[in-house]
């Protein structure tokens, strides 16, 4: 036999602590990614360019450069500086994880922030009117009517950069984290199986997609069932 | 200047940007036949072209650049003597590269062209088929020439991807910018210098690109009615 699938099978609670460590930066991530997207996404469909235009800036760079190179500046990079060093903050700067969680929610805010963006600027004028009509006051118009709709209404594109950063957080390997990828090449280097290590990490990816797919799938049918085209 | 690196960085964005425009020929060769896979009327080929697309779009790059890079390469190595060729077969990494790349932005842009291809009124190929063309002169003189146009935008969005994966394949040992930055940062003890160099590097190449292909979208889209709301 030409493959040794063994050795994978003897080595699965590998994989499975990794799919853990996998989902924990992915929650993380999004997690603090879509608090700071808000903000961001809100700043971006401003009127007034001093508000704008730090945003677009801010999206503009993160959108234009690697993830690889945003998650070694952080990384590596920060460790040049001394004042960095000396700070009070070194402890996490100088861990994997957090160094990671942080890099991937820069990133995906800054995605997150453009859609928010894009939902709110397709909102039906009809529902702003109507809450302008009943007298509510500017953060109540966000609060009750814009962020609601326009956070479903992202739901279908939010639902392809939360897949997105599922695979962005398998560059969290590269910083020494044990995830799924991780888990592989630990797997290919002590065994020297890599097509046997990688493909099986390749399963547990198409497995958490499809559960996440399944999952936007849902959602929309719970939030967006408004929008969907009428059966009868 | 970069304390005499920058010349040795230079000579890495050359060949990130020999990778990327390479793989995305290759890409666009896969992503072609994909979508004409995915919109056949022989369902096999429908079904292959589906499987490529989705089971391609399922897994991270970087996984895939490590099983096609390391996986592939043993694979090679475990089938040739089957074959009576017992030499050890050393892939390169820019061949690799190109290779993988292409082969992961292959099923991204056939998700882009079949979009395209279905948006092209059916009447444009009925039209070609009535003049007595054959499906592959339909193909390739009706409804390729006007799939680009509406491909346009899914194209510039999957080469700013594929831009920026490359960095990934330094990874597996290509000498791109990326490879040369993380050396001169763990020879000078520098890293944020070089690899915000590396950054400013890749931010130009990806304003470029979207300057270009802006005005390549506006190009093909003259004589194009547009509505004013």
């Amino acid at each position: 036999m030409i493959f040794d699938f063994s050795v994978i099978w003897a080595n699965l609670p590998l994989y499975l602590g990794g799919v853990l460590v996998t989902l924990k930066i992915l929650l993380i991530s999004l997690g603090f990614g879509l608090l700071l997207a808000i903000p961001l996404g809100l700043m971006r469909v401003s009127k007034q360019p001093w508000v704008n235009f730090p945003a677009w800036l801010y999206t503009y760079v993160i959108r234009g450069t690697p993830m690889l190179v945003q998650l070694f500046l952080i990384y590596y990079g920060l460790a040049q500086f001394e004042s960095v060093r000396a700070s009070a903050l070194w402890p996490y700067l100088s861990n994997a994880t957090f160094c990671a969680c942080l890099a991937f929610a820069i990133n995906t805010s800054a995605y997150s922030a453009e859609i928010l963006a894009g939902s709110l600027k397709t909102i039906p004028p009809g529902e702003i009117e109507a809450a302008k009509a009943v007298g509510m006051s500017r953060s109540k118009l966000y609060r009750r009517i814009l962020l609601p709709s326009a956070l479903r209404r992202a739901l279908p594109q939010y639902s392809n950069e939360v897949i997105m950063m599922l695979h962005t957080t398998s560059l969290a390997s590269i910083v020494t984290l044990i995830d799924i990828t991780g888990a592989a090449r630990t797997i290919s280097s002590q065994y020297y199986l890599p097509f046997e290590a990688f493909i099986t990490a390749g399963v547990f990816y198409l497995c958490l997609t499809f559960i996440l797919v399944r999952l936007f799938k849902l959602a929309e049918h719970r939030w967006l069932a408004y929008l969907a085209p009428r059966k009868h | 200047m970069l304390n005499g690196y920058g010349s040795t960085i230079l000579e890495g964005a050359w060949l990130t940007l020999a990778l990327a425009l390479s793989s995305m020929t290759l890409a666009c060769a896969l992503g072609l036949l994909g979508a004409a896979f995915r919109l056949s009327p022989i369902r096999w080929l429908a079904l292959l072209g589906e499987t490529y697309a989705t089971v391609i779009r399922g897994i991270p790059d970087l996984v895939l650049i490590l099983l096609i890079f390391y996986g592939g390469q043993d694979l090679i190595n475990r089938l040739a003597p089957l074959v009576g060729y017992d030499e050890y077969i050393d892939i390169n990494p820019f061949v690799a590269g190109v290779g993988t790349l292409g082969f992961i932005f292959g099923a991204y842009l056939s998700e882009t062209f079949r979009g395209a291809f279905m948006s092209i009124p059916q009447g444009q190929g009925e039209a070609g088929a009535a003049y007595g063309m054959s499906g592959v002169q339909v193909f390739f003189r009706i409804l390729v020439p006007q799939m680009i146009r509406l491909a346009i935008p899914g194209f510039t969005n999957n080469w700013l991807v594929l831009t920026k994966a490359t960095a990934l394949i330094s990874v597996v040992g290509l000498q791109d910018m990326m490879f040369r930055a993380k050396s001169a940062a763990d020879a000078t003890h520098q890293p944020f210098t070089f690899f915000l160099a590396v950054a400013a590097l890749y931010l130009l190449l990806t304003s470029v690109s979207l300057l270009a292909l802006r005005a390549l979208e506006q190009r093909y889209s003259a004589g194009i009615k547009t509505v004013e709301l």
